[in-house]
């Protein structure tokens, strides 16, 4: 099952991410699966430390992962390296928090997208990849003439902008967003959002939006995974995962979220404690020592990740 | 308790003077939390940090305005009445907690010396578990003498609002207190917040972007945009129904959970930065209802019902 039958592009099979400390390892991502389809959104939220952001660097080989493999388009990607890799790079690109400190000050606008292009050789000449340049600021809402500005010269928003045009200028089919809204006002924010899925539905590319706010993965995406201590505890469609939790995590985490419209009085669940270092990961369910809910097998059994209702999955021994 | 009235502030430097808070007059109860609301450069934060004049000047300059903290004039108050003021009189916590505890000390030593400025008669080991204790921290005795970086950022918050509270504050000023911290923690930091409020009798100034918060916690609210508030209002009447056109646009901006929308509602353009405010309304030339005399008349904040202000003339069309 190399997903050729259908929409899949990309395929993690039981990715493992460990790094050694001095005593052990932190599983930052452990044993993770999924899918995402072909001009699909998938949204993945979870706490500081949970594993998110390095699930998403794994994805991008920004990092090695331990184990498990990375099937993109059919290939797995997980073991490549070089050349071969960076041939497959042109698929799958990245957009970060913090557009200042990913873009390079000392470049223009144009000259940071340019450099997308000439590093896989795309356009046929300087001046048709000046005006591919122009389009791509035009695109993503921006003056062609901002190009010839420094990033500081650029307010936030319009430096996301500028990010978004730089991982778009390959053409890719996926792109990793690592928080990317999350350093800006929230109407600044609004615009980031609408412009991702007004280029999701020009270009056909697919997300995985990495995010801690629930409300805004909520709103982008058309499925959410939810992380806790670098394991998946809950997969489903947004609505589904928003409305109905199934797992204990998502329940408190969904409760947790400050609404501006507080007509229906939402039971509130505060957990108790912080996440357990994932030097001294608990035993059985990661969340046990946390959960409201838990009995005696949790502390000792790993919950799988199981099938509750059609497409909605959680890793819970008591979820139903 | 407190009432700011018609504050202005410059910063200057040689070449240039910038206004970045004009005209902000506001009011603090007894016991009350009062929520200010605005996006970056509003000029919330420095009209928070004027209260316990925590600017420097230069380069802050204050050309017109009080500060009345308990009826005393904080503007006009002596170096000395300053230091009897902070701490006693106002106390702060910031966003990142990890930047304003010192690296080098245990955190029981930098709560005791809070505890030695402003109340020296209490500056003991036991004052201190007492403070960690109510402060929510599990075995207080250990914890104070770990260093910061020994806590997770929750634990550090609880470390500030405990060296916050030690000098018994009047008015606690939390600026963006929870956005560094992940939304479990956020709700328990917010909950003790709201707790300590009520046990110590203190009031509460809160100062975030987050809509949300202002529903859970807020008495009253006062959004600013470029250096002036352009409403006032009870938390859950302005979240209900706002009449500033800025804040309405602010609160249909967000996202919202379990909301179906399938755009959000932005704001076209961005903040104007305080050296180039527009002329008329300065929200105008974003306004999705601006009318031609907008961007020539500047609109006065106005009384539009009772305990309700706006800075528009046509909220209510």
């Amino acid at each position: 099952m190399n997903g050729a039958s259908d929409q899949r592009l990309l395929e993690v099979r039981n990715l493992k991410v460990h790094f050694p400390v001095k005593e052990g390892s932190v599983k930052a991502v452990d044993d993770v699966s999924f899918q995402i389809q072909a001009g699909e959104t998938l949204g993945l939220v979870g706490e500081s430390g949970c594993g998110k952001t390095t699930l998403g660097r794994a994805i991008a080989k920004l990092v090695n992962p331990t184990d498990g493999s990375i099937w993109l388009n059919g290939e797995d990607i997980a073991a490549m390296s070089g050349a071969q890799l960076r041939a497959r790079r042109r698929q799958l690109q990245m957009i970060f928090q913090d557009p200042y400190s990913s873009l390079d000050p000392r470049m223009t606008a144009a000259q940071s997208i340019g450099e997308a292009l000439e590093i896989h050789r795309l356009g046929k000449n300087a001046e048709d990849r000046r005006r591919r340049i122009e389009e791509l600021l035009q695109s993503v809402g921006l003056d062609a003439a901002h190009g010839a500005r420094y990033p500081h010269e650029f307010s936030g928003g319009q430096r996301q902008r500028i990010g978004i045009a730089r991982a778009l200028a390959v053409e890719p089919k996926l792109i990793i967003c690592d928080e990317p809204v999350s350093a800006l006002d929230v109407s600044v924010q609004a615009q980031i959002i609408n412009l991702l899925c007004d280029l999701q539905r020009q270009r056909g590319v697919a997300y995985l939006f990495v995010a801690h706010d629930l409300a805004v993965v909520e709103h982008i995406s058309r499925r959410v995974m939810v992380m806790y201590l670098g394991k998946v505890v809950e997969l489903g469609t947004a609505n589904a995962v928003v409305q109905s939790p199934k797992h204990p995590y998502t329940q408190a985490l969904v409760s947790a979220v400050p609404q501006i419209d507080e007509t229906a009085e939402r039971p509130r669940i505060v957990l108790a404690g912080e996440m357990p270092s994932p030097i001294h990961a608990p035993a059985g369910c990661p969340f046990h020592p946390r959960c409201p809910i838990a009995v005696d097998r949790c502390s000792v059994e790993v919950p799988a990740l199981r099938e509750i209702t059609a497409g909605h999955w959680a890793a819970c021994h008591l979820a139903t | 308790m407190l009432e700011i009235k018609n504050l202005q502030l410059d910063f200057r430097s040689s070449e240039r003077s910038v206004r970045a808070v004009d005209g902000v007059s506001l009011s603090i109860g007894d016991g009350e939390t009062v929520c200010l609301v605005g996006e970056s450069g509003s000029g919330k934060s420095v009209t928070a940090l004027s209260i316990g004049r925590l600017l420097p000047t230069p380069p802050a300059y204050y050309p017109t305005g009080e500060i009345l903290l308990d009826g005393r004039d904080v503007l006009k108050a002596s170096k000395r009445e300053l230091r009897a003021l902070r701490g006693r009189g106002v106390s702060y916590i910031f966003q990142e907690p990890g930047a304003s505890l010192n690296p080098v000390f245990r955190v029981g030593a930098q709560i005791k010396e809070s505890l030695k400025l402003h109340r020296p008669q209490a500056a003991t080991d036991a004052e201190v578990v007492r403070l960690l204790k109510l402060v929510g921290i599990a075995a207080p005795e250990t914890r104070a003498r770990n260093y910061p970086h020994e806590m997770s950022g929750g634990m550090q918050q609880r470390v500030m609002i405990a060296m916050a509270i030690a000098a018994e504050p009047r008015l606690l000023v939390a600026d963006e207190p929870t956005t560094a911290l992940d939304v479990t923690i956020q709700a328990q930091i917010l909950d003790l917040l709201v707790q300590l409020k009520r046990r110590l009798g203190m009031s509460l100034l809160l100062i975030t972007h987050n809509l949300g918060i202002v529903g859970q916690i807020a008495d009253r609210v006062a959004v600013m945009y470029a250096g002036q508030i352009v409403e006032i209002a009870p938390a859950r009447q302005l979240l209900r129904r706002p009449l500033h056109p800025y804040t309405q646009a602010l609160i249909n901006s967000a996202p919202k959970l379990g909301a179906t929308a399938d755009r959000l509602a932005n704001i076209p353009g961005s903040v104007p930065s305080p050296g180039a405010m527009p002329s008329g309304c300065r929200f105008h030339p974003r306004c999705t209802k601006a009318r031609d005399d907008c961007s020539r008349n500047a609109p006065e904040l106005i009384e539009v019902e009772s305990g309700r202000q706006a800075r528009c003339p046509y909220w209510n069309q």
